[in-house]
């Protein structure tokens, strides 16, 4: 008797599994059972297992029999013809879903002239076996698994041309590539997914070569040159967004230019961009702390008696102003009112990036690296034929990453620009790399894509032969521009003292525990001092019960507020976290005693 | 003549120096030769030694340190040797240098003496020391319920390999279970309470304990492991006595060893102690393939031991021996010593480097070392 589990219930036995496994599948392929409904049989345990359950993963084969797919050219014609739909195969039978437990029961071809009498199931398409992303790597299953997967992750972080209505978009952190095309080596899924109406990478000629150490590392040398002529430019959007809150007691924020008296006025040079209704003008050339949106909010703490006993106005100062670092030109600006009612203005400002040294590229195959050296164009290496290329790879990226689609690429890149075709790359069902060598031949180049090269320095022949190709590179969204960070003063902390973190708030780099351990290694006692000065202080301590004392400005005066305005005071030098830590002491209830000595 | 040039030397340097260049230089060499050789030694012996203020506990903090990082977790196999699984690489470091009591895979290197060592007899040997319980000599062990008494079923195949007798395990049975009569029957011995309404439980407890009952070999040594190293045999055990295992007539005692400190500083003393934690630590650094000087390893058991005791790099070890409340409290617990400091006063003289970090002032190393001094 072997039992029969739903869901990983019992619910009743049988005698012959086998038999009603058989009938339950087909009763499925008549459409009698739901399609997403999945039987094993596990023959050690003796359970028959029937899975109706959410969150397992399924997925669609062609069904087998006698050594033939049910799908035939007719459906295909049919389907062409769009006189039926996939869910009509599934409805019957031609093609069905299984799940893992149901897949260890099946023998699946990958292709059709594979096909033997044991074989059950049939791939619709060798690709489906990756995902969405992973299919648009062309030639990827030339490539070392790992590279495969971080090569599909790249591509998910490139710029591209998103969206065509982005002009009445307010989107966050949006980068839109200028003249974004379609890549010459491509796979079905480019065709499938409309690719070319929303591409994200442009075709460049790069040559694998090393170029006065400039692309170690992974490094890449780009041709200034081709900056110039507009490779990989980006626009950047950020819509900076104010709203005039309401609160309680019938006070409202007040979108407009500041009065000079208000709370935390800045400076009227920091104000000059704004119209009368307290908004900038489209079309401004923005900086770091310049006013985009003016605005005064009510006081907070309408209780606190000088708000009414004052006649000034007390307003506070809330502006919307560009944040450290940031720059840009105001490209729209939009007046509007949100869900309550409330007035909301949200401006977008723009911003071109032109690539720069420290930006990050790669192409499809995880080969991703940043620009180490812009060489201008009449320095770059270039070819017999005059071709000077966009981009100088390092070839040491290569073996140990065995990315051989990268290489495949590069030599489809050629074949298709020089015959103005498109290579089809989609994984494992590529033009073969044999017939794009016999077309390289034929148009006059050597088959094995590499070329004659000179340097353009000193006009001399390489020893070597240099490979070219074009290939499809992408931009990816980290630019430098967005990250560069240094500082040498600059804000502290409230609490410690201490400089703030983080470059939103153009914070230190912080010197660590095992940094620090370093000095001390080096017995560099004195820098090692300097170093930590962030937050020195000077307090007076009193000599007699060693508690800080308090000093008094008026009178020039220290005094202990313990041992009264007679007692000794010294002044001595301390780290400010170190008098933080004595006064959390005091608040514990512990005496921290400071016993003066003179040094010497 | 040139005995006196020597003579002079003594107090300027080391023993083990000296002999060294007078092993060296041939006889008959000039006085003013040699004296000329013993100050170029001493000259570059100045040079070699530290400064003070020189930090060498973070210099070998950091040199251990650094390489520690780049170490595999996973132990290597080799397939098809026979090999006990000893803790190796990080845990094992850790384990030495947090002085724990209790290992987790103590073992014992077992020297033997001619002609044991050249291979006689080395599987009756190594057999001899494994410790043996009465359930190694038995085919079954039940309790019967109905009769409420144990059965032993003897293993008649290893009791024939003689080295134990039916006699003695049944005199052993004799003397460990009390409140029990033992008898023989023609096939099996029986274990029967005195009490007869004894609890089934009570019995059923019997019987494990009965499986536990101490026969023959070393206690504590449940493997052995003869192998032959650098042509000569030896036996590796996992658990280890090293005091039971000293006093076999057939073991070399100079050599043998156990890989448990606090077992080596109750026996041969915290030299000894010492010295094990050097080798220990030295043995997994080498074995990762890692270049560490073997001074920076000294230095550390030097801390760990110089007390007489052995006192691991935690907060209850060398840590709580800090003088300064600051220092401790900047590395674990800090409210523990805080308040202790507190209710007894404790008085910190900002001696050492970490609190005069917090203090934001010149640390007492290197360059924060030399102080003025004037006349009063």
């Amino acid at each position: 008797m072997s039992e029969i589990y739903l869901n990983g219930k019992f619910i009743a036995d049988t005698d012959k599994p086998k038999d009603l496994m058989k009938k339950f599948i087909e009763e499925r392929r008549n459409g009698q059972v739901p399609y997403s409904v999945n039987i094993h049989y596990d023959e050690i345990m003796d359970q028959v297992k029937i899975e109706s359950s959410h969150g397992r993963a399924i997925r669609p084969l062609v069904v087998v029999k006698n050594k033939k797919p049910l799908l035939t050219s007719k459906h295909l014609e049919q389907l062409a013809n769009n006189e039926i739909s996939f869910s009509d195969l599934l409805r019957q039978g031609v093609i069905e879903y299984l799940d893992a437990m149901e897949e260890e029961e099946a023998l699946i071809a990958f292709y059709e002239d594979e096909l033997t009498e044991e074989h059950t199931h049939l791939e619709i398409l060798p690709l489906a076996i990756v995902g969405l992303c992973t299919s648009l790597v062309p030639y990827g299953n030339f490539n070392q698994s790992t590279r495969l997967n971080a090569g599909s992750k790249n591509q998910k972080q490139a710029l591209g041309f998103y969206v065509s209505n982005y002009l009445v978009r307010l989107d966050m952190d949006v980068n839109l590539l200028h003249t974004a095309q379609f890549p010459i080596v491509k796979t079905i899924m480019h065709d499938y997914s409309d690719y070319s109406s929303h591409p994200s990478g442009q075709n460049v000629v790069v040559a694998v070569l090393s170029y006065d150490g400039y692309n170690m590392e992974d490094a890449i040398v780009i041709n200034r040159g081709s900056i110039e002529r507009g490779f990989a430019r980006s626009t950047y959007y950020r819509p900076i967004i104010s709203e005039e809150l309401r609160y309680s007691g019938g006070l409202i924020d007040e979108i407009s230019i500041p009065d000079k008296d208000v709370k935390g006025y800045k400076s009227e040079r920091d104000y000059r961009f704004l119209e009368d209704d307290g908004i900038i003008f489209p079309e401004s050339k923005v900086k770091e702390g310049d006013v985009i949106i003016g605005k005064t909010s009510p006081p907070r703490f309408l209780s606190s008696l000088d708000e009414y006993n004052l006649a000034t106005s007390s307003r506070r100062e809330s502006s919307m102003s560009l944040k450290h670092g940031e720059k840009g030109i105001i490209d729209f600006v939009l007046i509007t009112e949100n869900q309550e009612g409330n007035k909301l203005v949200q401006v977008r400002v723009r911003d071109t990036k032109v690539p720069e040294i420290g930006d990050k590229f790669t192409s499809r195959h995880g080969q991703k690296g940043i620009i180490g050296m812009i060489v201008p164009s009449e320095d770059v290496p270039f070819s017999a034929s005059g071709i000077v290329p966009d981009i100088l790879f390092n070839p040491h990226g290569i073996p140990s990453r065995m990315t051989m689609a990268h290489l495949i690429e590069m030599l489809g890149g050629k074949v298709g620009a020089l015959s103005g075709r498109f290579v089809d790359g989609t994984p494992f069902d590529s033009e073969p790399q044999e017939k794009l060598r016999k077309e390289l031949l034929a148009l006059g180049f050597k088959d094995d894509g590499t070329e004659t090269f000179y340097s353009a320095k000193t006009g001399k022949k390489f020893k070597a032969k240099i490979y070219v190709g074009n290939m499809y590179y992408l931009k990816l969204k980290h630019m430098v521009s967005n990250k560069v960070h240094a500082r040498a003063r600059g804000p502290i902390q409230l609490l410690t003292r201490q400089p703030t973190e983080g470059r939103a708030k153009e914070g230190g780099l912080r010197l660590g525990e095992m940094e620090k351990d370093t000095f001390i290694a080096h017995g560099s006692s004195l820098l090692l001092k300097e170093r930590f000065d962030s937050d020195r202080t000077v307090v007076p301590v009193c000599n007699e019960c060693g508690i800080i004392a308090i000093y008094n400005e008026f009178k020039n005066k220290s005094y202990c507020p313990i041992c009264g305005d007679n007692s000794p005071v010294s002044n001595i030098e301390l780290s400010y976290a170190f008098k933080l830590m004595l006064d959390e002491f005091k608040s514990l209830g512990i005496y921290p005693k400071l016993i003066l000595k003179n040094k010497y | 003549m040139a005995k006196k040039i020597y003579e002079k030397y003594e107090d300027k340097l080391p023993l083990k120096i000296i002999e060294e260049v007078k092993s060296e230089i041939p006889k008959k060499t000039k006085a003013s030769i040699i004296k000329k050789i013993l100050d170029d030694v001493y000259k570059e012996f100045k040079q070699s030694s530290l400064e003070p203020g020189e930090s060498i506990g973070i210099i070998s903090a950091e040199s251990i340190g650094e390489p520690s990082t780049q170490m595999t977790l996973n132990t290597f196999h080799f397939a098809g040797v026979a090999e006990m699984n000893v803790t190796v690489g990080l845990p094992r470091i850790i384990e030495i240098l947090d002085g724990r009591k209790t290992i987790k895979t103590p073992t014992m290197e077992i020297y033997l003496k001619k002609p044991y060592s050249e291979g006689k007899e080395i599987k009756k040997i190594a057999k001899s020391i494994k410790q043996t319980t009465i359930q190694d000599y038995v085919e079954e062990i039940s309790v019967e319920i109905t009769e409420s008494k144990i059965k032993i079923k003897l293993d008649k195949e290893i009791l024939k390999e003689g080295v134990v007798d039916e006699k003695k395990i049944l005199s052993l049975l004799k003397k460990k279970a009390k409140g029990y009569n033992v008898k023989q029957d023609r096939k099996e011995l029986l274990v029967i309470p005195k009490d007869e309404d004894k609890n089934i439980g009570e019995i059923y407890r019997m019987k494990e304990k009965i499986k536990e009952i101490y026969v023959t070999g070393v206690k504590d040594v449940t493997q052995v492991l003869p192998v032959k190293r650098k042509g000569e045999f030896m036996i590796i055990t996992s658990g280890n006595n090293l005091k039971d295992v000293l006093k076999l007539d057939f073991v070399d005692k100079t050599r043998t060893r156990s890989n448990d400190i606090y077992e080596i500083r109750k026996i041969l003393g915290i030299e000894a102690a010492r010295q094990v934690i050097i080798n220990e630590v030295f043995k997994v650094i080498e074995n990762q393939g890692l270049n560490v000087d073997i001074r920076h390893i000294m230095l550390v058991a030097d801390t760990m031991t110089a007390s007489g005791k052995i006192r691991g790099i935690t907060r209850y070890g060398i840590i709580s021996e800090k003088s300064s409340v600051l220092a401790r409290a900047a590395f674990e617990t800090p409210m523990k010593h805080l308040i202790n400091a507190s209710l007894i006063g404790e008085l910190d003289d900002l001696n050492s480097v970490i609190e005069n970090v917090m203090l934001n002032q010149p640390v007492p190393a290197g360059t924060g070392m030399p102080t003025l001094v004037t006349k009063k």
